[in-house]
């Protein structure tokens, strides 16, 4: 899933200097302005274009993933999931009208009520840090949904790493 | 530890019933220790053939019984060398060369208004004399109650302790994805799997079933207004009352030993707490006041404590705390992951999940000792919970892929598999006594 998902961000980003570069082609005839400044003005705004294009790719692409991921038994947000839960703290900055419900997910090892307690946990974890970013508490809902609603429901590690989420939802 | 998988690889009996009045398919495997026990012959019981069908053979639901008990060795019907139904046909002197220590006859006659009248007696072939006869009268739905008390009565005659087959057992299950989302159903079953009855049915899940001292009434947690929430049920009825839906969670319901108040976890002031409702009044007392994970509150058999699952110190725990609220006192120290503990019926052990080497069994914890046995080697055992006469505990565990029943002697010693033919099954618990059928004599 986020295997895929980078991938999508390299191709905007290949498609995004593409642009930029074709766009400068045509823009001007070649010859006058080999030896003037323009020469450099003009690598100056590509790469702040092509800098813009990232941000704003990486960004969609952030504010594109809804469900962060946690160590077994932790509810510390790690980095990856900082950076999403930041992108869409700035998505609820700029939308002041949009609430959200986060919900708190658990692996299945461990009794199910821990599981309900630590879920609720994962989800106050994502909360706290979207209020530091400025989002009003009036706009989050928790719900702890403990291990009863894994995205996989294999018994492995590799579903296991899947389940240990917050989901950040939306409500239209 | 290399006896008990000897015996596992050893002795893998399987038995297969047909309910026939329910769909399900029960297979009951003995996976560890049914090679030692009281050698008894239980007989079929007498009935005349002209008179139809019965619908229950007693003497086989007798039989399974002691032998699923770990605690009798029941002997095959094809080295019985006569088949007596009533006192005057009975020679020990057969029942001796089988090496049976005790014998099991019984007589079923058609009785007013479509009931039967079920007799049996129990004999001690050694000393050649009667140690128990009884006679109950009952319509064709209780025949298996009236079974699993027989079973109760040989199994207190012969061991001195009394049984607890004539009790039920509570589960949840959840039935795959369909066209309406998945189903999960609170069922209540005979303690042998039998007789599986829906108590309620929801698409969201539901967890912690928890039965009132009495066996009348269930508390539950299910999510289907998409958040935790306690309802309490009667099952005679199904009328039900939501008990608890505060802000944040609403959990882990524990009735206490008088049936009027009910344990149960709360966070609706931030972060899980126990508290303790009145029910009649639905006053809450809060008894905990940690940033802690503090949840699964289990009542002592004398009302007098609460055990319960806390992470104060870092990792999930079992502490214990008077029942009115005061100080707690850790019980575990042994592993980074003690949980959802629960008393035996005498107060002196507690059965919990333990984390061993990253596995999830069922452990027992010795409260005088504080020594803890682990009981299990499946990977993610859960919801452990004594038999009212406190020899087995029953639990959830998962084999490829998939939950399932199981229950293992408070000694470690007898385990078996429930294969309920329901999909997904999880989170048991068993009921207390149920009331007794026997004819006055």
């Amino acid at each position: 899933m986020r295997k895929t998902g980078w991938f999508a961000v390299m191709v905007l980003v290949a498609v995004l200097a593409g642009c930029a570069g074709t766009g400068k082609k045509s823009e001007a005839p070649p010859v006058e302005d080999l030896s003037s400044g323009a020469d450099t003005r003009g690598a100056a705004d590509k790469s702040a274009t092509d800098a813009k294009g990232l941000a704003a790719a990486r960004r969609a692409e952030l504010l594109a993933q809804t469900r962060v991921y946690f160590a077994f038994d932790s509810s510390t947000i790690d980095a990856e999931a900082r950076a999403v839960i930041e992108a869409h703290a700035a998505h609820l900055a700029a939308n002041p009208q949009i609430k959200l419900t986060l919900e708190g997910h658990c692996d299945e090892r461990g009794t199910r009520e821990y599981n309900l307690a630590l879920g609720e946990r994962r989800a106050q974890a994502v909360e706290k840090l979207m209020r530091v970013l400025g989002v009003a508490g009036n706009r989050v809902t928790t719900v702890s949904f403990g291990e009863e609603k894994p995205v996989d429901a294999d018994h492995n590690e590799s579903a296991w790493r899947k389940n240990r989420r917050a989901e950040i939802l939306y409500k239209q | 530890m290399n006896l008990r998988y000897v015996w596992q690889l050893l002795i893998s009996a399987v038995l297969i019933f047909w309910s026939l009045n329910a769909r399900a398919i029960i297979t009951i495997e003995i996976t560890q220790g049914a090679d030692s026990g009281i050698p008894i012959a239980v007989v079929p019981f007498g009935w005349d053939a002209k008179k139809g069908a019965l619908p229950h053979d007693v003497a086989a639901i007798v039989d399974a019984d002691l032998l699923r008990s770990g605690r009798f060795l029941t002997l095959p019907k094809k080295d019985f060398l006569s088949a007596p139904h009533q006192d005057r046909d009975v020679t020990f002197k057969g029942w001796r060369l089988l090496k049976a220590e005790a014998l099991v006859i019984g007589h079923i006659a058609p009785a007013a208004g479509g009931k039967f009248e079920v007799q049996f007696r129990l004999y001690d072939v050694f000393k050649e004399r009667q140690l128990a006869g009884y006679s109950y009268t009952v319509g064709p739905g209780t025949l298996r109650a009236v079974a699993h008390q027989i079973a109760d009565v040989i199994h207190e005659k012969l061991t001195g302790e009394p049984g607890a087959f004539n009790t039920r057992i509570a589960y949840i299950t959840k039935e795959a994805a369909r066209a309406g989302g998945a189903a999960y159903k609170l069922q209540v079953a005979d303690s042998d799997g039998f007789n599986p009855q829906t108590v309620v049915q929801t698409t969201e899940p539901m967890l912690s079933a928890a039965w009132s001292p009495d066996g009348s009434r269930l508390a539950y947690v299910s999510f289907e207004d998409r958040r935790s929430k306690v309802y309490m049920q009667t099952i005679a009825d199904g009328r039900r009352e939501l008990i608890a839906e505060h802000r944040g969670i609403n959990s882990a319901p524990a009735f206490a030993p008088d049936g009027r108040r009910l344990a149960l976890t709360l966070s609706r002031d931030g972060n899980p707490e126990i508290y303790v409702m009145d029910l009649a009044t639905r006053a809450l007392r809060r008894l905990t006041a940690n940033p802690a994970i503090d949840t699964e509150p289990s009542w002592s058999p004398d009302g007098k404590y609460l055990v319960f699952t806390s992470d104060r110190a870092g990792k999930p725990q079992i502490y214990r705390m008077p029942a009115e609220g005061g100080e707690a006192e850790r019980l575990t120290f042994e592993g980074d992951y003690n949980a959802r503990a629960s008393y035996s019926p005498d107060g002196k052990m507690l059965t919990l999940v333990s984390r061993q080497q990253g596995l999830y069994h069922i452990a027992t914890l010795r409260l005088d000792s504080r020594a803890l046995q682990v009981l299990t080697d499946t990977a993610l055992d859960e919801s452990p919970s004594f038999a009212p006469n406190g020899r087995l505990i029953l639990y959830a565990t998962e084999v490829r892929g998939r939950g399932l029943l199981a229950s293992v002697s408070a000694d470690g010693r007898v385990r078996q598999i429930y294969r309920l033919d329901e999909g997904d099954v999880r989170e048991p618990a068993w009921s207390p006594y149920n009331r007794e059928l026997r004819n006055k004599e």
